[in-house]
């Protein structure tokens, strides 16, 4: 009855954990990969005046109108980014939306797409239902998680279409400054790939000005730019984004979404204008604070001997557990029921994250507090360490 | 303002050593720091806000806003009667304003007795005090950036990607 293709999707191995943890009562989760903070206020204010102004009906397929264009004027001042709202900007239900529609977009039966690992869950997934066929790019410690030239050319393999990047990542946190994205630049040039670019937490970045990877010389033309409203502006429930590039990649995807979605829900829409004409100052006011809580968290994870990077932005850390001799999933359940922390296995991201886990510090500093004091509690009860 | 003072206007009762964590800096400086905004009164006290809606006895505050048309004097302007004015313990607030009056007071009291007293017998008969408009509290929906309800539980489900 289910399509081979749905089929051969596989169903996350940690579904039982999550479940676990749901189950579960009066857990202090690190598990969450969304912010802690509610909307905005005037954000939400925006939204509930669309409603009473009786703002209820469809907009057009790509969006409204005045929100492209506060999208283009935003990326241009912020970014030096150029994109026409009338062609080159596309509303999406979430970047979740974007990704799913870029590969329906460009994809030929099993044409592959260069998907960095640990990453994103849903890269594979939207690749494999698009009829390609997702290669891994593998990064791990000893390159501090990062991609570079060779691992790309390494992975690369006949009939390659695009490549997906994601900085600052989702679960290592890691980014990438310019010098560094020009050298990712030279390969995707040599080896001819369009590059989908999902920069959702590009305003959390924390220690250098984020780069799109569109605005490096010659990038634009072949940059799928995609972002969203979900993690900035604390809106994951709004479920709203966009996608910005060339015309005609754009016009594709506009196709498949006007029959498949027909429109972003419009109340977001007029509540996102809100976000980007006045969200400056809540934005930074949340960035400030997952800024001290990165330093808290690093800090107490290095000091736990679960070693850990400084993560350059979104709000997640990817320490090591190897130290205490456990897989990660096998951490993560033994944690949760001794101490009641839910902390996301490493392998969840694919299989280059064993030995690691995710903690998302999108939680308040108490939590983290007493968070870190379990953990530690725990490793030593556990494996006798420190 | 220095991220110590944001983090500690936020919770006083961060310690040192998280402050060092959050900030980057070594325990010791934090803690020199902190002694340094003390002694300039930067920081002037640490105190704890409490929901007095929530707490059911009969000795709950009353609490006034006091709206004061003043005449000012010769050289010193509003100083001289604020400062007489303030002293008064019942005052726990005391600011000039621009508009229709000139000093805007909070002043707390154990009854409306004791508020309309300290009306009628101290502030009024002030030489230089014009007039009084005198507003009683009813309800407290929001103080110094805390609104005043119970939190209400996370929405958020408890793991996702
Ligand atoms: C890297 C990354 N891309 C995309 C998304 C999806 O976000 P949206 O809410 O915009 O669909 C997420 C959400 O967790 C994410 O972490």
């Amino acid at each position: 009855m289910i399509s081979k293709r749905v089929e051969q999707l596989q169903p996350s191995g940690i579904r039982q954990f999550f479940d676990l943890v749901l189950g579960m009562k009066e857990v202090i989760s690190l598990g969450v990969g969304e912010p802690d903070f509610v909307t905005p206020w005037n954000i939400r204010e925006a939204g509930i005046y669309a409603l009473e102004k009786g703002y209820t009906s469809y907009t057009s397929n790509k969006g409204l109108y005045r929100l492209r264009l506060i999208i283009s004027r935003f990326l241009k001042k912020r970014y030096g980014l150029e994109y026409n709202p009338d062609e080159e900007i596309l509303i999406t239900v979430g970047t979740s939306e974007g990704l799913d529609l870029i590969m329906r977009a460009i994809l030929e039966p099993r044409e592959k797409v260069l998907i960095p690992q640990p990453g994103y869950v849903s890269y594979a997934p939207v690749t494999i239902l698009a009829g390609g066929k997702p290669i891994y790019l593998h990064t791990g410690p000893e390159g501090d998680f990062k991609l570079n030239p060779g691992i790309i050319e390494n992975a690369y393999e006949q009939n390659t279409k695009a490549i997906i990047l994601n900085y600052p990542n989702n679960p290592t946190g890691v980014s990438y400054n310019r010098k560094e994205l020009e050298e990712i630049k030279k390969i995707v040039f040599k080896k001819n790939l369009l590059v989908i670019s999902d920069e959702i937490y590009s305003e959390l970045t924390y220690d250098f000005p984020h780069t799109p990877f569109a605005t490096l010389k010659g990038a634009k033309e072949r940059t799928i730019y995609l972002n969203g409203f979900s993690k900035a502006y604390a809106m994951t429930g709004w479920r709203i984004g966009y996608v910005c590039g060339p015309e005609k990649i754009i016009s594709a995807m506009t196709k498949i979404h006007q029959y498949t979605i027909m429109c972003v829900s419009i109340i977001s829409q007029v509540a996102a204008c809100e976000a980007l004409e006045n969200g400056r100052i809540p934005v930074e006011e949340m960035k400030n604070e997952y800024r001290r809580r990165r330093e808290f968290v690093v800090q107490r994870l290095n000091e736990l001997r679960l070693n850990c990077l400084k993560p350059q932005g979104a709000f997640y850390v990817f320490p090591s557990i190897k130290a205490t001799g456990m897989g990660s999933l096998e951490f993560a359940n033994k944690l949760l029921n001794a101490e009641k922390v839910a902390v996301v296995p490493g392998t969840a991201f694919g299989s280059c994250g064993e030995g690691f886990i995710r903690i998302s510090y999108a939680a308040g500093m108490e939590n983290l507090k007493e968070a870190m004091n379990r953990i530690e509690r725990f490793l030593k009860r556990q494996c006798n360490l420190k | 303002m220095d991220e110590i003072l944001k983090i500690l206007e936020k919770d006083a009762r961060t310690s040192p050593e998280d402050i060092a964590k959050m900030t980057g800096k070594k325990i010791s400086d934090v803690v020199k720091t902190i002694k340094k905004y003390e002694k300039e009164g930067v920081i002037l006290g640490y105190k704890t806000i409490i929901n007095k809606e929530l707490i059911e006895d009969d000795d709950n505050e009353v609490r006034a806003l006091i709206e004061v048309n003043v005449t000012p004097q010769k050289d010193v302007g509003f100083d001289r009667i604020a400062e007489r004015i303030y002293q008064f313990p019942e005052v726990t607030s005391c600011y000039l304003v621009s508009g229709t009056y000139d000093l805007l007071l909070v002043v707390e009291g154990k009854n409306i007795h004791t508020v309309s007293n300290f009306v009628a017998e101290k502030l009024s008969p002030m030489d230089n005090v014009r007039g009084t408009v005198t507003h009683f509290l009813l309800k407290k929906y929001k103080e110094n950036g805390v609104i005043l309800k119970h939190k209400e539980e996370n929405k958020r489900i408890a793991i996702s990607y």
